[in-house]
């Protein structure tokens, strides 16, 4: 059970935000990066997988920079076996990024691609889809728990009002959210570990996109709050508001 | 000169109310570019009913897509077969809503189509016979302006946020046919499971009423549940992630980083102090309600509305107070 795992490296979403002075990227500078959290759970459930198959190995791969691969290294200590990174600056074009990486896969040989389901920076939710496309791969999205029995992988999709449950044949590909599995902690002898693993760099090709980020802009404030005032005597007034100002109920 | 398509969602045979956002969304750019606006679902048998179903939805044309093959939960037949009815038509721009199903199709039409895809748009107009969308990035803290340079533009967009407009006409119907090949298979659909309780998804509801921490016991959630109650059928409980994490609710009902993103018309934070990771998933919300103990609590920096108080006293009185509206 080969399974490529595709992480990106994302701002910590405590993060202060700052735009840049050309208005059209955010300020790099002093930026806190994590793995994606929902990549996290990718590498988990790959983890498990392979582990619970006996045999095979997990690879991440990351398109992003240089710095990249503080988070590669993060997760071979964790357990994954080798890491790629292609060198490059990812940006909000998912498609572009999706044909980077299924060149990268194309003819790889994994049994398993795995994604997080979103990327917490862009938050576009596509690139997953997109690469299974691109590789002709079936692809399972917003999946909570997968199992694999010969050959084939049986998912439970955390979908509107419940879980559906698909079954793809492998080789496929499956987006990864919140539900089975927790991230774990890397052992100190995983971190030792990590340092001797295979870890490859090199240039990305260069993205080709039909979009242009023209301008990046902080959100419109939202009015100034209104305390209504305390304990369920304010009740009253809040529900007149509401129906009366906000026009709600 | 080749349309707009909006994307219908349509669910055991009843079109989903977002559909008509994404039909004025589409409206909205079909205007200035000066063509008109069709509006597609594709069904497995009774495209002819689907057509008919979409015929009254502010559309110029309405068409059932049948795909030979498509079953619920399908999304690899559908987008082959919308993808095909997209080759076919050459339309300019193709709207999608950003709803679970639609996250699931959009990016794969899209590859198919070989063309980039903004999703979650919140704002859409036309500048110099070019598509450009505002949708937010980096959980909320920054909106990205974006051009689209050729065509198809491929967009999603989110859930209550961009204007219904009303264009009443009564569409022409027409059923299209297609036999998906490309890119289906080695998937099947094996069945669904019901959450408890949960008639009404936390990402689809116009209402939200959403506990955290300061609920204090998973034993006091029928007091957020029957304010929901009283609320009517368009509200759905959310709630924190601590609460998720602490096995007090299920997942499907968090709101936030690694939970559902939302954005009704009215969102009610009980009991919820606001972390970032919070705010992330609900601060596009229409109007916002904080009812928490801590007047400090970050949550009422985002509220429209605040109480500072015990929410196991403030929710049943608010429950009480809007059953005495509806009846009045």
């Amino acid at each position: 059970m080969n399974i490529t795992v595709c992480v990106k490296r994302v701002p910590d979403t405590e993060t202060r935000i700052r735009i840049a002075p050309d208005g059209a990227d955010i300020e790099r500078d002093g930026v806190k990066y994590v793995l994606s959290p929902y990549d996290e759970f990718a590498v988990e459930a790959a983890l498990q997988l392979v582990e619970g198959a006996g045999a095979g190995q997990v690879t991440l791969l990351s398109y992003g920079p240089e710095a990249a691969k503080e988070s590669l290294r993060a997760g071979l200590a964790l357990g994954a076996h080798r890491a790629v990174l292609l060198k490059g600056e990812p940006g909000m074009d998912g498609w572009a990024t999706a044909r980077i990486l299924a060149g990268e896969l194309e003819g790889g040989g994994a049994d398993l691609l795995l994604f997080g389901v979103k990327a917490v920076d862009d938050d576009q939710q596509q690139v997953g889809p997109m690469v299974a496309e691109l590789l002709g791969l079936p692809c399972a999205t917003s999946v909570a728990a997968i199992d694999i029995d010969e050959g084939v992988a049986t998912c439970r999709r955390a979908v509107e009002g419940g879980q559906e449950v698909v079954e793809m044949d492998l080789p496929a590909a499956a987006t990864v959210t919140k539900g089975r599995y927790e991230p774990r902690y890397a052992s100190l002898r995983g971190i030792m570990m990590a340092k001797r693993k295979p870890l490859a760099e090199k240039e990305a090709p260069a993205a080709r996109t039909a979009l242009v980020v023209e301008r990046l802009d902080k959100p419109p404030p939202r009015p100034e709050g209104r305390l209504v005032g305390e304990g369920p005597d304010a009740v009253p007034e809040l529900v007149r508001l509401l129906r009366e100002e906000a026009k709600v109920l | 000169m080749a349309g707009v398509l909006a994307v219908a969602e349509i669910r055991e045979g009843v079109v989903r109310s977002v559909s008509r956002e994404v039909v004025s969304a589409a409206r909205g750019v079909a205007g200035p570019l000066g063509c008109e606006v069709e509006v597609a679902g594709v069904s497995g048998r009774g495209a002819g009913e689907v057509a008919g179903a979409l015929a009254g939805q502010g559309a110029d044309r309405a068409t059932g897509i049948e795909a030979a093959g498509w079953e619920p939960g399908r999304v690899d037949v559908g987008a082959a077969a919308l993808a095909a009815h997209i080759r076919g038509r050459g339309h300019v721009a193709v709207v999608f809503a950003a709803t679970g199903p639609g996250r699931d199709l959009a990016p794969r039409v899209a590859a198919k189509l070989g063309r980039p895809l903004l999703t979650d748009v919140t704002g859409v107009e036309v500048d110099g016979g070019e598509i450009v969308a505002t949708r937010p990035v980096f959980a909320g803290k920054a909106l990205a302006r974006v051009r689209v340079k050729g065509a198809p533009a491929f967009l999603s967009i989110r859930p209550n946020v961009l204007a219904v407009t009303e264009s009443p006409r009564e569409a022409v119907t027409e059923v299209v046919s297609f036999e998906p090949a490309d890119g289906v298979g080695g998937y099947r659909v094996k069945g669904f499971e019901a959450s408890e309780g949960a008639a009404l998804d936390v990402a689809e509801a116009e209402i939200v009423v959403s506990g955290g921490r300061g609920m204090k016991d998973p034993s006091n959630w029928h007091i957020l549940a029957d304010l929901r109650d009283a609320l009517g059928e368009t509200a759905a409980l959310g709630a924190s992630r601590a609460v998720v994490d602490a096995g007090w609710r299920p997942h499907a009902e968090q709101v936030g980083q690694t939970g559902k993103t939302v954005t009704p018309k009215l969102y009610f934070a009980m009991a919820i102090s606001g972390a970032i990771q919070h705010l992330a998933g609900m601060r596009t919300s229409g109007v916002i309600v904080a009812v928490n103990r801590d007047a400090d609590a970050p949550i009422f920096g985002v509220a429209d509305y605040g109480i500072v108080g015990d929410v196991l006293e403030v929710a049943p009185a608010l429950a009480g107070a809007i059953r005495q509206l509806r009846e009045d």
